[in-house]
């Protein structure tokens, strides 16, 4: 069993390292939202009496990059689908759940991987490093985001006819989930409407927990948002496992 | 618990009313073969006859309507890990890792196959020498021609030495050389290790070959089964070629989705 979890593990890591154009291709992104709203903004937050505003953007542009990477790394079953090989594992003598958890945290692991990256990436714009435990509470956070948007990818993969609808998706589901989650603008004092959806939206609880640890601030407690994630996480993962063992080649 | 029949047969697939139906289109419709332990079974009919619908249904990726299939003596709707480790199969479109080096596509087979360790490392060897890609080994697969891609998808379909091989229009989109190299490959291990064969192909000459039994399917039915000999006295005609058209007619298939799908594949494969 834990045999059949780690080559599938093995084989996520192995595709994400030998492309590096791919591992490049997508630290461009988090750079320029760094460069353009990490100094384009700075005047007027600070002007606002809110401290540095890198110390707050760069949380939230590495869980961007863990949501980014880990929605695709899931929906790389398509891929598979596409290009024959889901059919080689679905043959196999193993359960439909292992196949299913050995891609998922192949996938969590290239997602916290690049979220590393962009971590490292900030300090060069000033975002100071956090304290040993603080560092350790943001890799939990980001295992959490990592794991949830992961197995959120297998699962509308594991439903979709093909690559057609990626763009929908990416579009009209990532998109909205990032930038409705409190990771580019405080959530004090912000509009009823908005905040109603941000409230329900999990991300927001992954970016205000990797920013308690990153840099000790937050919207929520700790208690909150660890219990938000990880019940997220455990469901999806059950969903995820059903959802998947009926897919159809 | 194994639920293997209990007499020990000497039928390596035995299918009885095999029906499967995709909304009001009738795939498959109440068919019935039995294939003996150690021949070489050759599964014809024209595109969108239901051929791919059946060979899904025989490797536990589709679940049947109606009706029973024995593989190796395990029923494949209630035994599905059994009879997993029982068939190899090659696919009709590619199914490799194109990202990975051709050992590492092997070793990922030895390990969901649940191949010891000790053991890989030789039978990868083995097998990647009999179908000529030991040197190649660290090649990654994209960098393959589909000849060779092919030669590894068999070599992958043997690792975990099954009892019975599906191939589904192996040699298509290959060269003479190559088809010669994969029949021989296969002839050889159906001669030596007795392994049951089932194959697809809209090659006849090369059922005229090799194939002991040949089943016709069409429209969802099988019009015709027996030996090679058989089939051209009954609609006699001078090779099995004639007696495929005189059966299954001179019109061109329109089932748009098999050929669209067909289509998709080509340009799949060119690229």
């Amino acid at each position: 069993m834990f045999n059949t979890i780690y080559i599938l593990w093995l084989r996520q890591i192995k595709r994400y390292w030998r492309s590096k154009s791919r591992i490049i291709g997508s630290l461009g992104q988090p750079v320029l939202f760094l460069v353009a709203l990490g100094f384009g903004f700075a005047p007027m937050y600070e002007a606002s009496g809110q401290g540095n505003f890198i110390q707050f953007l760069a949380p939230g542009i590495i869980a961007m990059s863990i949501i980014f990477t880990a929605m695709f790394s899931g929906m790389e079953v398509l891929w598979d689908k596409q290009f024959g090989f889901l059919k080689e594992t679905l043959v196999a003598p193993v359960s439909r759940f292992n196949i299913m958890l050995g891609r998922t945290l192949g996938g969590a692991s290239v997602a916290i991987f690049q979220g590393l990256l962009v971590l490292f990436i900030s300090s060069f714009f000033g975002f100071s490093l956090p304290t040993l435990s603080g560092f350790f509470l943001a890799l939990a956070f980001m295992f959490l985001i990592a794991l949830f948007f992961t197995t959120l990818g297998t699962i509308i993969a594991s439903l979709l006819e093909d690559m057609q609808g990626f763009q929908l998706i990416m579009s009209f589901l990532v998109m909205p989930i990032f930038f409705l989650s409190g990771a580019l603008f405080p959530l004090e004092g912000i509009n009823s409407t908005l905040y109603s959806f941000i409230k329900i939206n999990p991300l927001t609880y992954g970016v205000d927990g990797l920013r308690l640890g990153l840099t000790s601030q937050a919207s929520f407690s700790l208690g909150l948002d660890l219990l938000v994630l990880i019940v997220l996480t455990l469901v999806s993962l059950v969903a995820g496992a059903k959802i998947f063992s009926k897919i159809k080649t | 618990m194994s639920e293997k029949k209990t007499e020990k047969s000497k039928y390596m697939v035995e299918v009885s009313n095999l029906s499967k139906r995709f909304k009001k289109f009738i795939a498959v419709d109440e068919i019935n073969f039995k294939i003996k332990a150690g021949e070489v079974f050759a599964f014809l009919g024209p595109n969108g006859a239901g051929k791919s619908t059946t060979i899904k249904m025989l490797t536990t990726l589709l679940k049947p309507d109606k009706g029973e299939i024995f593989l190796n003596g395990f029923s494949v709707l209630k035994n599905k890990s059994e009879v997993r480790k029982s068939f190899g199969i090659v696919f009709q479109d590619p199914s490799l890792d194109s990202e990975l080096s051709a050992y590492e596509n092997m070793y990922f087979h030895a390990v969901l196959y649940k191949i010891p360790k000790k053991e890989r490392q030789l039978k990868i060897k083995n097998l990647l020498e009999m179908v000529d890609l030991w040197d190649k080994k660290e090649q990654i697969v994209k960098k393959f021609s589909g000849g060779m891609k092919r030669r590894l998808e068999i070599a992958r379909g043997l690792l975990h030495r099954p009892k019975i091989l599906f191939l589904d229009e192996p040699t298509l989109g290959l060269d003479p050389q190559t088809r010669q190299h994969i029949w021989q490959y296969i002839m050889n291990l159906n001669k030596s290790e007795g392994l049951t064969i089932f194959f697809s192909t809209h090659y006849l000459d090369e059922v005229e070959k090799i194939a002991n039994t040949v089943a016709i399917i069409d429209k969802g039915k099988i019009i015709e089964q027996g030996s090679v000999e058989e089939i051209k006295t009954r609609q006699a005609s001078q090779s099995l070629e004639e007696a495929f058209i005189k059966l299954t007619g001179n019109n061109l298939r329109n089932n748009e989705k098999a050929e669209t799908f067909s289509r998709f594949r080509q340009t799949l494969r060119k690229s």
